[in-house]
C-alpha cells in the first residue's frame, strides 16, 4: 500500500501534467463517473491544467442528479398524504420534484428529517412506534450497504413501522447505456474508487472486453484525478483497451464480500429510470420479496411513478456528456443552486453546481 | 454523496443486538457510533473508511490520516457536523 504524503505533493502533480503534455498526441475524450470526481476536478482548476486535446465529460455519478422527478413527488406523497415520518440524506432535500421538493414540503408541515445514516432512521423507528417511517433509499452501489443494513436490522428488531423507498442506481449498467447511445463519444472512464470499494472490479471487465475502452478505477483527489487520466491516456495512446486500478491503496479486486452479500439478501436487479437518461434495464435494486414489509413501494401501494415532465432542463445531455453545463440556456441565468431547476445544480457533486459554484467565468471552457 | 470518510476505531461499544456490532470511530476528534457489520475483522486502533454510518473497508493508518487531512483542508466534511452526533439517545430532527 502506497503512503499518502506523495499523493499531496504539487510537485507530483506537477509531473503527472509534464507527463500528460508529453504524451498526448491526439484528441481524446474521458468521461469520469463519480459526481466526486467531477468536484475534484471542477474545485481544484485540474480542467484547466490538462493538454487541451484532453476533454472531460462529467458522468451521471450522482444519486441524487439522475432520481426521477416522480419519485421525489412519492416520497412527498408518503410524507404529506401517509403522515409517515420521511428521512432523507440532507442533498436530496431541494431538488425540486413536479410540484414541489422536499424542502417545501417540509415547510409546509410534513414530517420530513436529514438523517447522516439510514440506521438513524431505523432508530426513530424504534423510539416512535406509532409512527411510519420511511427512509428515502438513494445511492450508489457505495450506500447500498448501509440501506440494506438498515432493512436487515429493522427486521431483526421485529419492527412493522420502518420502510425504505428504494431509488438505487447502478454504475456499470449506466456506462453500458452511454457506451450504446450514439450521440456520445467516450474513449475512456475513470470509474468510481468508492463504488468500486464495494463491488470490486470485475463488473467492469465485460464493458472494457465488449467496447475495447480502457477503464481505470480512480479516486477523487487531485493527484489521484490526474494520475487515473494519465493512466487512461497512455492506454489510449497505446492502442490498448484494459480494466486499471488507480486507486490501489483503497480498492480491492474483489470489493467488499460482506457488503455484497448484505446487498443482495435485501435488494434484487431491476429496471430503474434515471432522470435526463430514461430506463436503463437492470440498472437499480428493488427490495426483495422476502422483505416486502420493508418495501415502502409496496406498503403504501405506490402505482408506477409518473412520466417525465419537461421544464427545459439539459440534464439528459449534461449527464451523458453530450452537453457542458455552460451551454445549457438557462445555466447561471434562471437555473442557479438557490433555485435550481434541475437535479445537477442541487447536488455540489453534479456538473452543474460544481461549474457554477468553482469554475467561475471560464465555464465553458475544459 | 459517496464520500467516505477516515477515522480511527477507538472501541468496540456495546452491540446493539447479534449481528450489529458498533463501534466508537473517531474522524479528528468528532465521535460517531459506526457499524461494522461490514467489516467484522476490524478492531480498536485500526483505521476505517466510513460512509453514512457504515464502515466500508479496514484501511491504512497513513492512508487514512491524509485523506482526512485532505478532506479537512477542502472543507468536505460537514457530514460529520458535530452538531448532529449519531448518538442513540438523541434522533436528529426530534
Ligand atoms: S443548468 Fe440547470 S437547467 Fe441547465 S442542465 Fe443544468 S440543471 Fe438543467
Amino acid at each position: 500500500m502506497k503512503y499518502l504524503s506523495e499523493f499531496r505533493d504539487p510537485a507530483l502533480v506537477q509531473q503527472y501534467l509534464d507527463t500528460l503534455h508529453r504524451i498526448v498526441t491526439r484528441p481524446w475524450t474521458i468521461m469520469e463517473i463519480c459526481g466526486g470526481q467531477t468536484h475534484s476536478l471542477v474545485k481544484h482548476g485540474i480542467l484547466t491544467m490538462l493538454p487541451k486535446q484532453i476533454t472531460m465529460v462529467h458522468g451521471p455519478g450522482c444519486p441524487v442528479c439522475v432520481t426521477p422527478l416522480g419519485l421525489i413527488d412519492e416520497a412527498i406523497y408518503l410524507a404529506e398524504e401517509k403522515g409517515v415520518i420521511l428521512c432523507s440524506f440532507g442533498d436530496m432535500l431541494r431538488v425540486p420534484g413536479t410540484g414541489k421538493s422536499l424542502l417545501e414540503a417540509k415547510a409546509g408541515g410534513a414530517d420530513i428529517r436529514i438523517v447522516y445514516s439510514p440506521l438513524e432512521a431505523v432508530q426513530l423507528a424504534r423510539t416512535l412506534p406509532e409512527k411510519q417511517v420511511v427512509f428515502f433509499a438513494v445511492g450508489f452501489e457505495t450506500t447500498a450497504p448501509a440501506n440494506a443494513l438498515s432493512v436487515v436490522h429493522a427486521e431483526q428488531l421485529g419492527l412493522t413501522n420502518y420502510s425504505v423507498l428504494a431509488s438505487h442506481v447502478l454504475v456499470p449498467p449506466a456506462m453500458e447505456a452511454i457506451l450504446g447511445d450514439p450521440e456520445t463519444s467516450i474513449d475512456a472512464f475513470l470509474a468510481a474508487g468508492h463504488v468500486c470499494t464495494i463491488m470490486g472490479m470485475e463488473e467492469y471487465e465485460p464493458i472494457v472486453a465488449r467496447y475495447q475502452v480502457p477503464i481505470v478505477v480512480t479516486g477523487f483527489e487531485p493527484v489521484d484525478l490526474l494520475q487515473g487520466i494519465t493512466m487512461a491516456v497512455r492506454q489510449l495512446e497505446a492502442g490498448k483497451a484494459r480494466l486499471e486500478n488507480q486507486y490501489v491503496r483503497v480498492v480491492q479486486k474483489e470489493g467488499n464480500r460482506h457488503a455484497q452479500d448484505t446487498i443482495h439478501s435485501v435488494f434484487d436487479v431491476a429496471d430503474r429510470e434515471w432522470r435526463g437518461i430514461g430506463t436503463i434495464p437492470a440498472s437499480g435494486y428493488a427490495v426483495k420479496n422476502a422483505y416486502a414489509a420493508f418495501d415502502a413501494r409496496r406498503k403504501f401501494e405506490l402505482s408506477p411513478t409518473t412520466a417525465e415532465t419537461n421544464n427545459g432542463c439539459m440534464a439528459g445531455a449534461i449527464l451523458k456528456g453530450i452537453m457542458k453545463p455552460a451551454e445549457c440556456p438557462y445555466f447561471g441565468v434562471t437555473c442557479t443552486p438557490e433555485k435550481p431547476m434541475g437535479a445537477p445544480m442541487v447536488s455540489s457533486e453534479g456538473a452543474c453546481a460544481a461549474y457554477y459554484h468553482y469554475a467561475g467565468a471560464g465555464v465553458g471552457e475544459g | 454523496m459517496c464520500l467516505a470518510i477516515p477515522g480511527k476505531l477507538e472501541s468496540i461499544s456495546a452491540q446493539l443486538d447479534d449481528v450489529f456490532r458498533m463501534g466508537r470511530v473517531s474522524f479528528g476528534g468528532t465521535i460517531k457510533e459506526v457499524n461494522l457489520s461490514m467489516t467484522p475483522e476490524a478492531k480498536p486502533g485500526d483505521y476505517l473508511l466510513v460512509h453514512v454510518g457504515v464502515a466500508l473497508q479496514v484501511v491504512d493508518e497513513a492512508e487514512a490520516l491524509e485523506t482526512f487531512k485532505y478532506l479537512q483542508q477542502i472543507g468536505e466534511l460537514e457530514e460529520l457536523n458535530p452538531d448532529q452526533p449519531i448518538d442513540r439517545t438523541k434522533i436528529p430532527g426530534s
